[in-house]
């Protein structure tokens, strides 16, 4: 039997008392999400490979304490994810990290859509029964586009695999070990990357934010509307998120078609022009050297008359077109054929050559 | 040039025998003492491993230093054998001679750096000070205080001879 | 009648080299040839170094045996050298007050030495020394006699488990990992910290081991992983390893068979998390040591993701006698589940420190009193830690217990490192307990939660009840987290490092109780809950107390009883120590 054939192979378990069929190499996590049966998870994504550190998901696998997002679906397995047992332990770990965690939702960006936080309130804990210190770090990252607070980091390690996994820059990992282990840039210096904020995306805490986003806005009290990212011809699914009319954050839905989820610094962080005071509104002509705002018809018709004029006078290839990678395909090839047909000449480009 | 020299001779050695990070680092502080910061970079870039990787090994192993060492190392036992021997009373007393402060391992002068090690396996003859690969048993405080002023009034300039 | 032979065997093991057991060796020779002693006697001294006996606290030790006369001098020092040669080896009477005491044959006389048992007499250097005592031999059986199915099953037979971690059955571990299809195979031997003095005075059985156990799980490539730290140990392999190629022990078509064999040492750091089978490995890849979760297990997904079989050295030191003696001789040795014997470092206030190999099941009271000679300065025995920093406190009463597997983990304990170290009646299990919390919390890797966290929190309600601020309910906290991080820890470490607390909790609840309602510290150790004063009827005035005392805290005239004022003392004990007349009280 070839690999591929064992890993289609169908088991059965029993979750809660529930028959339920997995494909062999399916993780229990996984066929209990999928079943309808919630297991919390903060350092399991579905993104990245699993780790089994954050000890959350633990459920009763015949009868023993197993993470749930490490082991494997087997046949006759007996699992049960909501004793009474099996929620303490689950509390008590969530007091753990919560005992080593700033106590600041009121002020952090992440209220209302942070893991942690859901857990603490699921348990009702507000104060941690097992208290002590804390990390401290003074030290704050400079970089423009990601706000860390490692404070509020619980080690979870889903960024730097996110980082690594799937976006394959590597551009922190765990240092130091036990209680002092942080996640930080190579030195600790400032996060110097690509910024595409994978790593944000994956937080489970406030400990990755949008320095941008910062005191914009509550996130229930935001109207999303999504869209297509402008910047270039992948055409990215990004979700806008808007209060008072204006954009405050962008993120893309986990399951979107085209990018599922995953955006790069433009789409993610280079918003601000949207609604910039310096952004045009119509196109300007140049006359006697200054720029006057102008209406589309009297520009585009300025336009195809020194076109025209050039083409004349000089000849086509006097002309070059260079178009830009935030056009579509379709917009690209029309742009070529323009400057091949109407023009006529092969003096075309694209920005994205560079 | 001779950085570079020790550098790509460091580099051949883990290509040809197929090695791991931890071994690279080992011969990095071997070459150097600490593991200098443009050397990972260095190592970085050429093996296109992301210099992340690096640090996080480097913090993990208390082996690795990243700060130049002391021309004597001492390292203090403080395994549980020699714990209850008065380890800590011999690590306290090294580092009151030497006057290290708080998060300090090596003296300014750069003749000393006290480490601690976790057991070395040597419990029987407990408490033990290891001063340069040399293991010493069945020390205390005074005995230690003795071999440092040796190696000091080895290096003390007494004028040319 | 033949020429009388001379032989003189020095301890140079860690501990032996330590002592200066170099000096005293060159002290033998320089002495022996310049006073031409060899051609008074009428014969050829022959020298050899032998690895670590295990009773390093009377090291360096040395054998002089003449015509097979042996006779054991300790705490040699190159001084005694010349008064030894010349009446024991010209005139033929041994320096009695020199020779190894009732001690040193007690130490030995109670052990059963099967790892051990070369070590301190064979020459770790010389692969014949080996090969005399039939070294080799049981490879040479399993590679060409035996189908590695049979080496399987004798290690099955034998109930050999795995010396360190828990305990699981060696033969087992193998027959998992042979029967994986995905290949290559890998072998690795982790030569930890009780392991160093098998790899110093034996390392030909390390070696030999690994070879049979590579032959039958079907690996041709074994590692090595040691510290470097080690260097005699690592020395020693290495040149058993180039003697063993020579002889084409090892290296390809061993024994004329078609099975092909490498070793390769892999240096580990300093981690005791490496310990961990799976850390380990992540450390032997090179990355941090952080576990891996189980299943899959090492057998089935192993190193570099293929099968491989982690075992110590002393789990290997077994194998060539079990292969080479049979299942059946091993399996008579010790306990109904826990067969053979068992290495320990048996360190602490016992009077016999050193290494000791003891048959499983044998009493912690034969151990510590027999062995070990009972506690130094005729002190009471209060309680044993056995299996390293994450074993569990075991108390007097307790004492006459039988050490295996079993028993162990029933009273909270574990085999684990094989440490064992004793401690009495001036020790506080509180401080003790916070101590080895303050190792493992050192240790963490800081992967998982109940672990990173957990050992920093239990430390914490240690530190504050031996600074005597305890309350009672830190004890319930201490014991649920304790319940806790043993079950949902990922790994070893942090699954085991609630038993300090656990064990000593349940034999010495009333010495935390102590600390905790009457702010005292019955052992006088925790300096917060201590007061230093001068009895002034006892006190002569002898002024040695106030000489020592650092901070100046001890005023007086000669001749006239003393006064210590408690607000400027440190309450480091110097004067406790000090005083010849036990004038001062320590409450």
């Amino acid at each position: 039997m070839s690999d591929f054939e064992a890993k289609k192979d169908l088991v059965t378990l029993r979750i809660n008392g529930i028959t339920v069929q997995a494909s062999s190499g399916e993780t229990v996590l996984t066929v209990a999400r999928r079943t309808g049966i919630d297991i919390p998870a903060l350092c399991h994504h579905p993104k990245i490979s699993s780790s089994g550190a954050c000890r959350v998901c633990l459920v009763e696998i015949n009868g023993v304490p197993m993470t749930s997002c490490t082991t494997h679906a087997e046949d006759k397995m007996e699992v049960i994810t909501n004793s009474p047992y099996i929620e303490h332990l689950r509390r008590d770990m969530i007091d753990l990290i919560l005992s080593d965690h700033p106590n600041d939702c009121m002020v952090c960006q992440k209220t209302g859509e942070c893991e942690l936080q859901e857990l603490a309130y699921k348990y009702g804990i507000r104060n941690p029964i097992f208290s002590g210190e804390r990390r401290i770090y003074s030290k704050k990252d400079g970089n423009p586009f990601i706000d860390r607070d490692m404070e509020k980091c619980i080690l979870c390690g889903r960024c730097i695999k996110i980082c690594d996994e799937v976006q394959g820059v590597g551009a922190i990992d765990f240092a130091y070990k036990g209680f002092d282990t942080k996640v930080c840039p190579p030195f600790e210096k400032d996060l110097n990357c690509e910024f595409c904020g994978q790593c944000v995306m994956v937080c489970p805490t406030g400990a990755l934010t949008g320095k941008a986003w910062i005191g914009k806005g509550r996130y229930w009290k935001i109207q999303e509307v999504d869209t297509t990212c402008p910047y270039c011809g992948i055409g990215c699914n990004i979700t806008l998120h808007i209060s008072d009319n204006r954009i405050v954050r962008v993120t893309s839905p986990e399951d979107s078609v085209v990018n599922k989820g995953l955006l790069c610094v433009k789409g993610r962080f280079g918003y601000e022009f949207v609604s910039s005071p310096d952004r045009l509104k119509t196109p300007l002509i140049r006359k006697d050297n200054e720029l006057h705002p102008a209406s589309w018809e009297e520009a585009l018709s300025y336009a195809a008359k020194r076109f025209l004029e050039i083409k004349e006078t000089h000849g086509p290839d006097a002309i070059a077109g260079l178009s830009s990678a935030r056009c579509t395909t379709e917009d690209n090839y029309l742009f070529q054929k323009f400057i091949r047909v109407a023009i006529g000449t092969n003096n075309v480009d694209h920005c994205a050559r560079l | 040039m001779e950085q570079d020299k020790i550098l790509l001779k460091i580099l051949r050695d883990h290509r040809e025998n197929n090695r791991n990070l931890i071994h690279l680092l080992e011969k990095i502080q071997d070459a150097y003492g600490y593991i200098p910061e443009d050397t990972v970079y260095w190592f970085s870039g050429k093996l296109d491993i992301p210099a992340s990787k690096f640090y996080g090994i480097i913090t993990f192993y208390p082996k690795f230093r990243l700060n130049p060492t002391g021309k004597n190392t001492i390292t203090v036992c403080c395994g549980a054998a020699c714990h209850i021997k008065g380890a800590d009373k011999i690590l306290e007393k090294i580092r009151e001679t030497l006057s290290l402060k708080d998060e300090e391992d090596t003296t300014s002068n750069l003749l000393f750096t006290v480490q601690q090690a976790t057991c070395i396996g040597a419990c029987s003859i407990a408490p033990v000070v290891i001063l340069n690969d040399q293991v010493h048993g069945n020390t205390d405080s005074d005995k230690v205080v003795k071999l440092l002023k040796g190696f000091e009034k080895e290096d003390e300039f007494i004028g040319y001879i | 009648m033949t020429d009388p032979t001379i032989e003189i065997k020095v301890c140079l093991g860690t501990s032996g080299k330590a002592s200066g057991g170099e000096d005293v060796l060159r002290a033998f020779k320089k002495f022996i040839q310049e006073s031409g002693i060899e051609a008074r006697v009428g014969s050829r001294c022959s020298y050899k170094t032998v690895g670590c006996r295990g009773f390093c606290s009377k090291d360096v030790l040395v054998d002089v045996i003449v015509n097979d006369q042996k006779t054991t001098y300790q705490s040699v020092k190159p001084i005694m050298v010349e008064k030894i040669v010349t009446d024991h080896i010209l005139n033929g009477n041994p320096v009695p007050q020199w020779t190894a005491t009732e001690d040193y044959d007690s130490f030995h006389d109670k052990q059963y030495k099967i790892v051990l048992g070369p070590c301190g007499e064979i020459s770790p250097d010389s692969l014949d020394d080996y090969l005399k005592i039939n070294g080799y031999k049981a490879a040479r059986k399993a590679v060409t006699k035996m189908l590695p199915d049979d080496v399987i099953s004798v290690v099955i037979n034998s109930g050999l488990r795995g010396r360190g971690g828990s305990g699981f059955l060696t033969g087992k571990k193998w027959e998992l990992c042979r029967k994986q299809p995905e290949n290559p195979h890998y072998i690795i031997c982790n030569v930890g910290e009780v392991n160093r003095a098998l790899a110093e005075g034996n390392p030909h059985a390390i070696i030999e081991g690994l070879l049979i156990g590579g032959y039958a799980i079907g690996a041709e490539k074994g590692y090595l992983y040691i510290r470097e730290r080690y260097h005699i140990s690592v020395e020693r392999l290495r040149t058993a390893i180039i003697q063993a190629k020579e002889k084409g022990f090892l290296g390809t078509n061993i024994f004329g068979s078609d099975f092909s064999f490498d070793i390769e040492f892999s240096f580990g750091t300093e981690a005791f998390i490496c310990g961990e089978e799976t850390a380990l490995m992540e450390s032997i890849e090179g990355k941090r040591a952080m576990p891996r979760p189980r299943p899959p297990f090492p057998a089935i997904k192993g190193l570099w993701g293929k099968p491989t079989v982690i075992n110590n050295a002393e789990t290997f030191s077994n194998i060539p006698m079990i292969v080479g003696k049979g299942a059946e001789w091993f399996s008579s040795i010790g306990t109904e589940k826990s067969k053979g014997t068992k290495v320990f470092t048996l360190t602490g206030k016992v009077k016999n420190n050193g290494l000791v190999e003891i048959p499983m099941g044998m009493s912690l009271r034969d151990i510590v009193y027999g062995i070990g000679g009972g506690i130094e300065g005729g002190k009471e025995l209060k309680a044993v830690q056995v299996g390293g920093p994450s074993g569990g406190l075991i108390p007097m009463s307790m004492i006459n217990m039988g050490l295996d597997y079993e028993s162990l983990s029933k009273v909270g304990s574990i085999v684990g490192s094989g440490g064992m170290v004793v401690f009495d009646e001036e020790d506080c299990i509180v401080s003790v307990a916070r101590f080895f919390l303050e190792f493992l919390q050192r240790e963490s890797c800081g992967k998982c939660t109940p672990c990173r966290v957990g050992t920093k929190r239990m430390l914490e309600l240690l530190t504050k009840i031996t600074e005597g601020k305890g309350e009672e309910t830190d004890l319930a906290r201490l014991d649920r987290l304790s319940a806790i991080m043993s079950v949902s820890s990922l790994c070893g470490l942090g699954r085991t490092a609630p038993n300090p607390f656990i064990t000593s909790f349940n034999h010495f609840k009333s010495e935390y109780l102590a600390h905790i309602r009457d702010r005292k510290c019955p052992a006088g150790v925790c300096k917060a809950l201590i007061t230093f004063s001068i009895i002034e009827e006892l006190c002569k005035g002898c002024g040695l107390c106030k000489r020592k005392c650092p901070t100046k805290a001890i005023t007086g005239e000669v001749k006239k009883p003393h006064i210590l004022d408690a607000d400027s003392c440190i309450k480091c004990g110097a004067c406790y120590k000090a005083c010849k007349f036990k004038a001062i009280k320590k409450v």
